[in-house]
């Protein structure tokens, strides 16, 4: 059994009255690529959210239940909103790379956490990039406006720049969505990779990029968890006919 | 009943009767003002200070008033505008007290000159003790430029991607980091076409200057912010009314009224060019 990185229990979710995730429980493993698969307003993406708290931004959104990460209570008294962000780096389904040069998107993170040395940040900067698989297309011109790179590579600086704060966990919230097939691919190689060393949670509206790049997958369907387990034994053998209607593209 | 078409011909050419109208009254207001002042406007008539009952000399203590008065304006409003639009923007929630203050803003704007004016005599002159002053005319000014510089810098700040705050807070970045960093220099462009427009829409008046700081005649220049100063409008008003002789001021009275002209436009063209510099810095 893996050891596991992020333990959901009871989660409720409100947005104002209406109810987006009923009592979610869930345990995602350390260094494995989990996936959140569902229809459209399943709240896959609201759970996404609520573990880096980015829910906390959304008026009237309401959170109940407990949620770990290792020690740390998501949702407890005590937490410390920022140091569980810099913990937990997010991917966002379009790629939002800050109007500013490549250098300061991904030196932006650790400069906020109190990197102030140069050479520190140049070394971040470099490193970041050679793990999200972008240093070697824009090494030379690290100054240059990070609006113009291509999708693609935006959504890898974004994965950078994610990383460079040093998560332990990254969510990432449709990352292919608004790409072409092969920046998608180049993203899913990455996730694959990247799961040595970080514990992934990807949310997806491409079944087949379940299949391909998740270790685990859950099924959500109206606001509640219906089926989780090995990606590989749910796709081949779903306990549950909703999963099985979903996977197999009768609705969805 | 007209034809169809013959109506849309008749409407249209109205509308562009309307326009050529605007047009019109537009370029006869500066062909007058440039046509009859240009003859004024001399190196000595912007670099003497009025001489012999406003008859001869220039207007170097209006004009250097009235840059004080709009540089002090800046100062004053710049802050309070910003942080205002930040909080409303940023911080407040969304909901009936919001809405009030908003309405309260657009409110401000309205508000006739005078009322600002009076409004200056009796807290920043009497109350705060300024007297008439550089520093009371500034306040007064900045005051009335505050609305505009509120709405432009709030639609700056509404008009950022929530994609960009989202980024950044998922980093770990607190809120105040976020617009330091983030939502501040995206906005500056706003932000300072708001600052200009409204101050060099202050600077031309006359209403709130006449009771905080517009002197009748001064020889010398304000030596500090408690000073008395005079400044264009009000010289322009004093030209035009109040002196012994009309006809022998006329011609002043066309050259100040070039030159006040010249320093708002001055000052609107400064907002373009600050504009274009930093939506080309920040572009998405």
């Amino acid at each position: 059994m893996k050891e596991c990185e992020i333990s959901a229990r009871g989660i409720n979710v409100w947005y104002g009255p209406k109810q987006a995730l009923f009592d979610v429980s869930l345990d995602i493993y350390k260094n494995t690529v989990t996936s959140l698969i569902g229809p459209s307003g399943c709240g896959k993406t609201t759970f996404l959210r609520c573990i880096n708290r980015m829910n906390d931004l959304i008026p009237f959104c309401r959170v109940e239940g407990k949620l770990m990460i290792k020690d740390t209570d998501v949702y407890g008294k005590e937490a410390d909103v920022l140091s569980i962000r810099k913990k937990v780096g997010m991917v966002f389904q379009t790629p939002n790379p800050f109007p500013k040069s490549i250098y300061e998107n991904v030196a932006y993170g650790p400069f906020i956490h109190g990197v102030r040395d140069k050479k520190k940040l140049d070394e971040i900067v470099r490193h970041s990039l050679q793990e999200a698989a972008l240093w070697d297309e824009v090494k030379d011109e690290l100054n240059k406006s990070a609006l113009m790179l291509s999708g693609g590579q935006k959504q890898r600086l974004c994965i950078a720049r994610a990383l460079a704060v040093e998560p332990e966990i990254i969510v990432m919230d449709e990352p292919c969505a608004s790409l072409d097939p092969i920046a998608t691919a180049k993203i899913e190689d990455l996730i694959t990779r990247l799961k040595e060393k970080y514990t992934v949670v990807i949310v997806t509206h491409n079944i087949q990029q379940a299949a391909r790049v998740s270790d685990y997958t859950a099924y959500f369907y109206l606001g509640k968890m219906v089926e989780y387990g090995k990606t590989a034994e749910m796709f081949e053998n779903p306990k549950e006919k909703s999963t099985e209607l979903y996977l197999t593209g009768r609705f969805g | 009943m007209l034809d169809r078409r013959t109506t849309q011909a008749v409407v249209f050419s109205s509308f562009l009767l309307c326009v050529a109208l605007v047009v019109a009254i537009l370029f006869f207001v500066l062909f007058d003002i440039i046509s009859k002042g240009i003859a004024m406007v001399s190196w000595e008539f912007l670099t003497q200070p009025p001489r012999n009952n406003m008859r001869e000399g220039g207007i170097l203590t209006p004009m250097v008033g009235t840059i004080l008065l709009s540089i002090g304006a800046m100062i004053a409003a710049l802050p309070v505008g910003v942080l205002t639009a930040i909080y409303l923007s940023e911080y407040a929630r969304e909901g009936r007290a919001l809405s009030l203050v908003n309405s309260a803003i657009s409110n401000l704007a309205g508000l006739p000159s005078i009322v600002f004016g009076l409004f200056g005599l009796a807290v920043f002159v009497n109350l705060f003790g300024f007297g008439p002053s550089l520093l009371a005319g500034s306040l007064t000014l900045g005051l009335m430029s505050l609305p505009v510089i509120i709405k432009t810098s709030q639609e700056a700040f509404a008009s950022i991607p929530f994609s960009f705050r989202e980024a950044s807070l998922a980093l770990g970045a607190t809120k105040w980091q976020t617009i330091r960093h983030h939502l501040l220099p995206y906005a500056m462009p706003g932000i300072l076409t708001g600052l200009i427009l409204g101050v060099s829409r202050a600077a031309g008046e006359t209403a709130p200057i006449l009771f905080t700081v517009a002197a009748y005649f001064l020889a010398t220049m304000p030596s500090s912010v408690f000073d008395q100063s005079m400044a264009l409008p009000y010289h322009l008003y004093i030209l035009s009314t109040q002196s012994f002789n009309l006809r022998a001021t006329q011609n002043v009275q066309y050259g100040t009224a070039l030159v006040l002209l010249s320093v708002v436009l001055a000052l609107n063209s400064a907002a373009i060019i600050i504009r274009a510099y930093f939506r080309r810095k920040y572009r998405w």
